[in-house]
């Protein structure tokens, strides 16, 4: 907010002499410039830091590898011995996991559910988070803390009664059970990161819309929605991540169609004896999704965070 | 920012509150009336009081697994807030680098939980892992589904493999908050990188740590699915924690009422500190508007 | 305390600068003498704050030496050429006290904790922040924080120079006169270099013995406040200080007569040889005298500005502002005419001597 104060001072102190498009021009290749000599100036002296995120990183991928390694060898390798790399190369896994209809169901419906539940916490989260950070009201505080309250409720227990209520709606077995089921912790999320980034936007801008002319919801599509659309992105990865990567309620609340592919996984790991390779097959493809959503969120997810509130 | 009263403002907040509602109220309702009832099935309940509590408060076991519960949100809060911080402070504040470090950074957040499990078993299988065959060959006895140091150190190690990200990634949003006339007038000031550090980085990222350490606290405590993938809360009751030892509880020995109960203290504990955080936090910044 | 020479400094933020216009700052050459107090004055994006930067360390000139005294600094940082600097926005460091954060450089560089009191104890008297000595900084309010980033420059004796950049953007306007009365004073008292950037040319002005006028990467005039109104050496100081600008009128020159339109104005000399340049006519608005002699005119509008008038006229369809006092009245038919004494002419922008003939 103070940011915004003197963003505004500032402008307004500009505004006091240059005011052709000529100096305007300056101005913002003059910012352009404080760009560049920031990025230039970015960690002077050279030195060893990189050394740090590059063993984090390395320490990171090792298991990740080795899940690779372990899923381009055959079983018989796997138990046979230990080799740094596969020596009998084999997409045998592979192919038996995407010709095998169990298999991409699960895949389907864990893709399903998780759009679902993206869809649902951060629509009904939107005008949410625009109340808590517009308005003062009755029990607003206490109504927060009660929100991120059920990130705290243990799943584990949750999972019986999960059970009972989503058989009794008669949605068990159903991707919907699940996409509603996790609301539980996304939505507290999603109205905590959007708010943070509906507080970055002046109050100002909802009051020249109103004089305008314009009704609440069409401000709110037309206007803010777009003035906090990085902000819409970041909530909604942050809703992909927990759904996708959430389980043990997803277990629960589906037995055969619409049982995610991580279950599908440890399910046909038990029954098929040990098949390792398989397994390990299975753990990298569930890895993909996440990677490729993180690649097209890799400028906000930093963001995301930092504008939240508690 | 200044907030006007409005009471209207309910009508926003409403779709969130049903849903949210729906899917934690019901279902923590079930479970303490579970957790004052006596069942023998056949959906016969005979109501218990607070003998269940009583039980729970009073039993080694759940003394046990709630000690094991702290150690080990202790020990992991200890390893992931710091190793955090310094990834964060040692990242390029800028440039290409910084898309790539923090794609691989979160690639373990998006990793299915119980997948992180499988991962890590394989990982350090004393006999075909990477990391078991690498620690016995520095001629340390490690195993993990025998030894219960193994055991905590894996866990231990997974979760750290699993989560430091998390605070890499708000320590990092800290970080990149600060304006750079911060750093210039450390500089002029004559500031060493301790100072900088001390009175500049630290304080400005104390908001999203402490951030970081709520969530830390709280998805720590709830940990499930990874230790039982990984060790099924072994060897012996070695890493049983709280979760692992409720669903034991229930499902292992169906007996629900212990479980409720423990469920409902454990929610409480977590609630309690919660709370305690999030009062200190919010009057904290408001003294500062 | 030191003189700081600014030799031949060129500045581009790209690595390969091509052509001047990649250059923000385009060869800068002048001197700082020991004591003074320097404004840098010009709109945004006119290189101003890049030249600061430079002095103080934290950008290194693609080209040229800065020397203070006959110290070569270019290739020292920041903190080996003890200097100060202030922000535009306060930096202050939230977790210590008042008294902590004044005392904060002082103790960086190893003073004795009986002379940080003392020095600390002086500034805060200085500026009046008595009342808040013991309190966190973070509680305070911006200009409370802005005197604290203030404080923390004027606290070490020893400084070369102390540089602000733009230091009053976020103090309240009678706040910022206050201030800005109290840096003339320690200005007069303990004799540092200073150099002030702002784009307000009131704070230039009023704080400066010696105004920097920048545009676009260079600096157009060099000089004592009463230069930059009386001689502007370059269109842009005339349109840039004073209030309303200066007038500028298109103009051809025949010796020492100007032709404008069909009108002409006797010159207060002749100008050297001028070949093809584009000529202008440069006249304040307080030296143009509106009556019933000179050149008719129309009139557009009046502003009434207090103890003066603001009178819009147009003269062969240029439009001149003229400032009048407020109880002249306007004639019916207006004519002006210009005070020859403070008539200047530019070509290609810049300012032609004109030789008085014996």
């Amino acid at each position: 907010m103070a940011q915004v104060k003197q963003d505004a001072a500032r402008n307004r102190g500009i505004l006091l002499r240059d005011s052709g498009p000529a100096q305007a021009a300056a101005g913002a290749s003059d910012r352009a410039a404080g760009t560049r000599a920031r990025r230039r100036r970015g960690r002077e002296g050279g030195g060893f830091w990189w050394i740090v995120p590059t063993l984090y990183i390395v320490f990171l991928m090792l298991p990740i590898y080795w899940l690779i390694n372990m899923s381009f060898k055959t079983t018989n390798e796997i138990l046979g011995g230990f080799s740094l790399w596969p020596q009998n190369f084999t997409i045998e896994s592979y192919v038996e996991i995407f010709t095998n209809p169990v298999w991409y169901n699960g895949y389907v419906s864990s893709i399903t559910y998780v759009l679902i539940n993206t869809v649902i916490s951060v629509t009904v989260a939107l005008p949410a988070a625009y109340a808590f950070s517009r308005y003062r009201f009755l029990g607003d505080k206490h109504l927060f803390f009660w929100l991120l309250t059920n990130r705290m409720a243990p799943p584990a227990i949750f999972a019986l009664p999960f059970y009972q209520l989503y058989s009794a709606i008669g949605l068990f077995d159903t991707p919907w059970a699940v996409a509603l089921a996790h609301c539980l912790f996304n939505i507290p999320l999603a109205v905590w990161i959007l708010e943070g980034f509906m507080s970055g936007v002046p109050k100002e801008i909802d009051e020249t819309a109103y004089i305008d002319g314009y009704s609440w919801p069409r401000f709110f599509v037309k206007i803010f929605m777009p003035l906090i659309a990085s902000g819409i992105g970041v909530t909604a990865f942050f809703c992909f991540m927990f759904s996708w990567v959430e389980l043990l309620l997803a277990k629960t609340l589906t037995a055969v169609d619409a049982k995610p592919i991580a279950a599908v996984m440890t399910r046909t790991a038990s029954t098929s004896g040990y098949e390792l390779g398989l397994l390990a097959a299975a753990g990298v493809l569930t890895i993909v999704p996440g990677a490729v959503v993180i690649w097209f969120v890799r400028n906000y997810i930093a963001k995301g965070f930092a504008l939240g509130r508690v | 920012m200044t907030k006007t009263w409005n009471n209207k403002a309910w009508f926003m907040v409403l779709p969130v509150l049903l849903l949210v509602a729906f899917n934690a109220v019901i279902p923590l309702m079930t479970v303490v009336n579970y957790s004052v009832q006596e069942t023998f099935g056949n959906n016969l309940f005979f109501f218990e009081g607070v003998r269940w509590y009583e039980e729970v408060l009073a039993s080694s076991r759940f003394h046990a697994a709630l000690g094991r519960q702290f150690l080990f949100t202790f020990i992991i809060l200890a390893i992931e807030i710091p190793l955090g911080v310094a990834v964060a402070l040692a990242m390029p504040r800028s440039g290409p680098w910084v898309s790539v470090c923090l794609v691989f950074m979160a690639l373990p957040l998006l990793v299915p939980w119980n997948v992180v499990g499988a991962m890590w078993n394989i990982f350090a299988l004393p006999d075909i892992g990477l990391l078991g065959r690498s620690i016995n060959a520095l001629g340390i006895d490690y195993n993990f589904t025998q030894q219960p140091l193994s055991a905590w150190f894996t866990v231990v190690l997974m979760d750290v493999w699993h989560w430091t990200s998390l605070v890499v990634l708000l320590a990092y949003a800290g970080l990149r908050s600060i304006p750079d006339a911060y750093y210039q007038a450390a500089k002029i000031d004559g500031a060493s990188r301790l100072a900088v550090f001390r009175y500049i980085q630290l304080p400005k990222m104390s908001r999203v740590l402490t951030i970081a350490v709520l969530l830390r606290f709280i998805d720590s405590f709830m940990i499930y699915t990874e230790p039982f993938v990984l060790t099924g809360g072994g060897p012996g009751n070695a890493t049983t924690f709280l979760s692992i030892d409720l669903v034991k509880a229930a499902l292992g020995e169906f007996n629900l009422g212990i479980a409720a109960a423990m469920s409902i203290i454990y929610f409480l504990m977590t609630l309690l500190v919660c709370w305690v955080f999030y009062t200190a936090m919010t009057n904290y910044y408001d003294g500062e508007r | 305390m030191a003189r700081i020479k600014l030799k031949d400094i060129r500045h581009a933020y790209t690595a390969n600068p091509a052509s001047d216009a990649d250059y923000a700052l385009k060869r800068v050459d002048h001197v700082f003498e020991d004591g003074g107090a320097y404004a840098l004055l010009g709109p945004s994006g006119c290189g101003k704050t890049t030249l600061l930067n430079i002095i103080s360390g934290l950008l290194r000139p693609s080209e040229g030496a800065i020397l203070f005294d006959s110290q070569d600094v270019t290739d020292l940082a920041t903190e080996e050429r003890n200097i100060a600097q202030v922000f535009q926005f306060p930096v202050v460091y939230d977790t210590m006290t008042v008294y902590d954060n004044l005392a904060f450089p002082l103790r960086n560089r190893g003073v004795p904790e009986d002379e940080v009191a003392r020095r600390v104890r002086e500034v805060i008297a200085m500026l009046g922040l008595e009342g808040q000595a013991r309190r966190r900084a973070r509680g305070l309010t911006s200009d409370e924080k802005q005197k604290i980033s203030l404080g923390r420059g004027l606290v070490r004796a020893d400084v070369n120079a102390i540089l602000f950049d733009e230091p009053l953007t976020v103090i309240d306007p009678h706040l910022k006169w206050q201030l800005r009365t109290q840096l003339k004073e320690l200005h007069h008292r303990f004799g540092h270099t200073m150099v002030y950037v702002t784009h307000d040319q009131t704070e230039a002005l009023t704080f400066a013995d010696t105004v920097v006028v920048m545009y676009e990467g260079e600096v157009v005039q060099f000089g004592t406040p009463e230069e930059l109104f009386e001689r502007p050496s370059h269109t842009f100081v005339g349109y840039f200080i004073g209030s309303p600008g200066m007038n500028l009128l298109p103009a051809r020159v025949e010796g020492r007569t100007a032709h404008l339109g069909s009108q002409t104005i006797e010159l207060p000399g002749a100008p050297g040889a001028l070949g093809a340049k584009r000529l202008e006519l440069g006249i304040r608005p307080e030296f143009v005298r509106l009556g019933r002699e000179g050149m008719p005119v129309s009139i557009r509008k009046v502003e009434d500005i207090g103890r003066k008038k603001i009178v819009h006229v147009e003269l062969e369809g240029e439009n001149i502002a003229a400032v009048i006092d407020e109880d002249l009245e306007v004639p019916a038919e207006p004519r002006v005419s210009f005070d020859p004494a403070h008539l200047s002419l530019y070509a290609d922008s810049w300012r032609v001597e004109m030789e008085a003939r014996p």
